[in-house]
């Protein structure tokens, strides 16, 4: 490993072979957000080379931009040393990248063949498609990776180990040069993942150069060549992974300077309010269980897809558990909707601001009183002045900036949006709440100001529980943490028992 | 959090303001228009009773109306209003030819319509199922059974006392239909912009995962509107019954793109989220005055189809044209 860990480009670095494709310096930003911030890549043929880094180190980011989703502020993507600019996807596609994601986009109507020659159909006489020669090559290049899929089946009737060889064999066909796979074993079971090792290894023999993205060590050591490592966005490290140990590459990671500053918490707890027990959903999560006390922030760390939203969810009664109980104050309680949970004072700040958060198309004050119009009504009719006095007081608890109480939701910034759904629920005076991501995609401005707040509410005795993806954000607040794992809890850590590494690994499994 | 108190005001346009710009203003202008226009084309426009029978075109698919411009902007719709008028007037007929009396027949009329409104309801909110194929669906079965009980004849043992609902004046001209229109929408407009349940239509229709997110009981209250709709159906099921004195299977054959014409026209968002009850009035007045200003001129019921057509897709253009010249 490289003990200088300054962004050089590896561009430059070269090895004995120069790279197939390489990215120079790379600036991608998003409105608030700079998600990549000069980062460099080199791929070279016949190599794996595996893209490390937490949730939001811009892993997606350079994928879109490799693929021409995105196209770069700054800096240069170079195929064989030559500056390339990919307008769109098609082509980036014909520069030879292609990829290969979690959710394959794939059509579950068309036949393997289909789908693997759509768009670039050999044509026969009058330009009509070639069918004999599609199914035959189909069938060559699945027999070429060792699937056994016959090419006129309908996908729809294929597994989703099927289905990713389908994506693969896709990727074949337009003669790829470069193969970005993402997270490409998430959904695989055990001998399924032995199989696409093998496939990756023909792939290399085959002179491809190959991205592989993935949260797991194991993997990264079974297959990869070389590493890559972005945190925050930026170039971390890169290097031979023969050079490299598994803690080794944990700390290129997490280890950062800790730029954010968190508000600092002593705050006594109280009684306990929350007591699950033995939670359980049919696909999602299982087993989980833990009490939270007045005035205490509990962390849920966890890997994406490990089912911290989806347990959330399901306490805030959105989907139905198959197993479990919940105590509020040492009362059991039954909760079948959002509305139950919010009668018992669980409220909950979900992910998706604009889809489950707010009402954008709706104003401020109608947003912050909608859960708690029967105590702002009289008998059920409306009354807009203290509608608009309840609205008034915690929008204002929250430092919202706003033209109006009547402007609508949709027209603020992300992070007010944020402080308008944290508003809502606060109104409602409930005893836990839940924010999911509360700081994600939002200015760092504002984070700070989520935070304060978050320290705030705990010192006034609410019970917080705060699903995060970001180790500073879960670090720097939580008084306990449960890092979750594929649905199960993996751990349940104290404050002096955090840190990065053991965050990480107990997320990863390792 | 912070020290330093911010000051947010509660509205930058005044209530008026927003009134002033609105769409129910326009639509007023084109009722006032179309007005003036029939009182000049003919010399019969303007007498007290010509015009009271005028009402008598939209009364009755306007009191759906007020409920079907509930369901809408809660991102529903319902298709099936005109077979529940089909479907309960039958079972009114039955009843009467059974010996009901005119209260007994208007809990049958009443009780078909919520009944039927409920079905839909269950199909929608339980099953999941999207409401525009579920109605389509019951607008076959409910007018079907209509037809099998019914074939080729009539019902028409209808009590004397039963016609007041449909012929019956409160006032001089005032019918009784008229001034049941008046209290419903009175009643809708208060149901709909000034209680809690009228809040939560409009943040189910612009975000029902952000209205349910929120706490507020998506499933019930979408019920609760399509069994409304059902019994505004059963409501405008018992005054063309009474006005019609019979009962035949075809009974207010195609009133549901009528109604749903008349909605739309009022201003109300097809997609949900929007829309008022002022709206939905001037709009049935609009509907009302054209119908029977052609009808005076003696122009062809087709015609007055393309008529309203024509009105509906120029009212909805119109402001979008003055956007896009505007914006040139």
């Amino acid at each position: 490993m490289s003990s200088n860990a300054v962004a050089r480009s590896p561009a430059l670095a070269g090895g004995t072979d120069n790279p197939v494709l390489a990215l120079d310096r790379i600036t991608k930003t998003f409105p608030g957000v700079k998600a990549l911030d000069g980062v460099s890549l080199a791929l070279y043929p016949g190599e794996v080379t595996a893209l490390i880094g937490e949730n939001g180190a811009g892993k997606s980011t350079v994928v879109k931009t490799l693929t021409g989703i995105y196209q770069p502020d700054g800096g240069d993507i170079l195929v064989d040393g030559v500056a390339t600019r990919f307008a769109t996807p098609q082509d980036a596609a014909r520069a030879g990248i292609t990829a290969i994601h979690q959710e394959t986009v794939l059509f579950d109507e068309l036949s393997v063949a289909e789908n693997i020659f759509l768009g670039h159909a050999p044509r026969g006489a009058f330009g009509l498609i070639d069918w004999q020669t599609i199914e035959r090559r189909a069938a060559e290049i699945l027999s070429g990776i060792g699937a056994e899929i016959d090419p006129r089946h309908k996908l729809r009737d294929l597994g989703i180990a099927n289905k990713h060889l389908v994506a693969i064999a896709r990727a074949l066909s337009i003669d790829a040069r470069v193969v970005i796979m993402d997270e490409p074993t998430a959904a695989l079971s055990h001998k399924e993942i032995q199989e696409l090792y093998e496939l990756v290894d023909k792939l290399k023999a085959q002179g491809k150069a190959i991205l592989f993205i993935s949260h797991k060590f194991d993997e990264i050591f079974r297959i990869a060549d070389r590493y890559t490592v972005f945190r925050d966005g930026q170039f971390i490290s890169d290097g031979k992974i023969a050079d490299v140990s598994e803690a080794d590459l944990v700390k290129m990671m997490v280890g950062r300077d800790v730029a954010q500053i968190f508000p600092t918490r002593d705050n006594e707890m109280g009684r306990e309010v929350l007591d699950v027990a033995g939670m359980s959903h049919p696909t999602e999560f299982a087993d989980i269980g833990f009490t939270l006390k007045q005035g205490e922030i509990l962390g849920f760390y966890g890997l994406v897809g490990a089912g911290r939203s989806e347990f959330m969810q399901a306490l805030f009664g959105i989907t139905k558990p198959s197993a479990g109980q919940v105590k509020i104050d040492g009362t059991a309680v039954e909760i079948r909707s959002p509305a139950d949970a919010v009668a018992n004072g669980i409220v909950y700040v979900p992910e998706d601001r604009g889809k489950q958060g707010a009402i954008t198309a709706l104003p401020i004050f109608q947003n912050v009183t909608l859960p708690s119009l029967g105590r702002t009504s009289r008998n059920g009719f409306l009354q807009l002045a203290e509608e608009f006095a309840l609205a008034r007081e915690y929008t204002r608890r929250l430092d919202l900036r706003a033209a109006s109480l009547d402007t609508n939701v949709g027209n603020l910034s992300g992070g007010n949006q944020q402080k308008v759904v944290i508003a809502k629920w606060l109104a409602t005076k409930p005893k836990v709440i839940i924010l999911d991501e509360p700081t994600k995609g939002i200015d760092i401005g504002s984070k700070a100001a989520v935070h304060e707040f978050m320290a705030e509410l705990a010192a006034e005795g609410l019970a917080v529980i705060m699903v995060s993806s970001e180790i500073p954000e879960i670090l720097g607040m939580s008084d306990r943490v449960i890092v979750m794992r594929e649905g199960r809890m993996a751990a349940e850590l104290n404050r002096e028992d955090l840190s990065p590494e053991t965050l990480v690994r107990h997320a990863a499994g390792i | 959090m912070s020290t330093m108190e911010r000051h947010i005001p509660d509205r930058l346009k005044s209530p008026l303001e927003r009134r002033l710009k609105s769409w129910e203003t326009l639509l007023l202008a084109v009722a006032v228009a179309i007005f003036i226009a029939n009182s000049f084309a003919s010399p019969y426009f303007l007498n007290a009773w010509n015009l009271s029978d005028a009402t008598f075109n939209f009364t009755e698919k306007a009191m759906i109306a007020f409920a079907m411009a509930l369901l809408i902007i809660s991102g529903e719709i319902d298709l099936s209003v005109a077979s529940i008028i089909a479907l309960a007037s039958t079972a009114m007929g039955a009843a009467a030819e059974a010996g009901a009396g005119t209260p007994g027949l208007i809990l049958v009329g009443l009780a078909t319509g919520v009944l039927c409104g409920a079905f839909n309801g269950v199909l929608v909110t339980r099953l999941g199922l999207p409401s525009i194929v579920v109605t389509i669906g019951t607008m076959s079965l409910f007018r079907g059974i209509s037809y099998i009980v019914l074939g080729d004849q009539v019902y028409n043992n209808y009590p004397i006392d039963f016609a007041y609902f449909g012929q019956g004046y409160v006032f001089w001209v005032i019918s009784f239909e008229l001034v049941l229109f008046a209290l419903l929408a009175v009643i809708y407009a208060v149901v709909l912009h000034k209680t809690n349940f009228g809040r939560a239509i409009y943040a189910i229709g612009n975000n029902p995962t952000g209205a349910l997110f929120s706490g507020i009981r998506v499933a019930r209250i979408k019920f609760i509107l399509f069994m409304l709709t059902g019994l505004m159906a059963g409501i405008a099921a018992i005054c063309l019954t009474s006005r019609l004195g019979s009962t035949r299977p075809s009974i207010g054959f195609g009133w549901e793109l009528e109604v749903v014409t008349m909605v739309v026209l009022g201003g109300i968002n097809i997609l949900g989220g929007s829309g008022t009850i002022p709206g939905v009035v001037i709009a049935a007045f609009v509907m009302g005055l054209v119908t029977f200003g052609l009808g005076l001129l003696n122009v062809p019921g087709i015609v007055m189809s393309i008529v309203i057509g024509a009105l509906l897709i120029g009212v909805i253009a119109l402001p979008r044209l003055w956007a896009m010249w505007r914006a040139r």
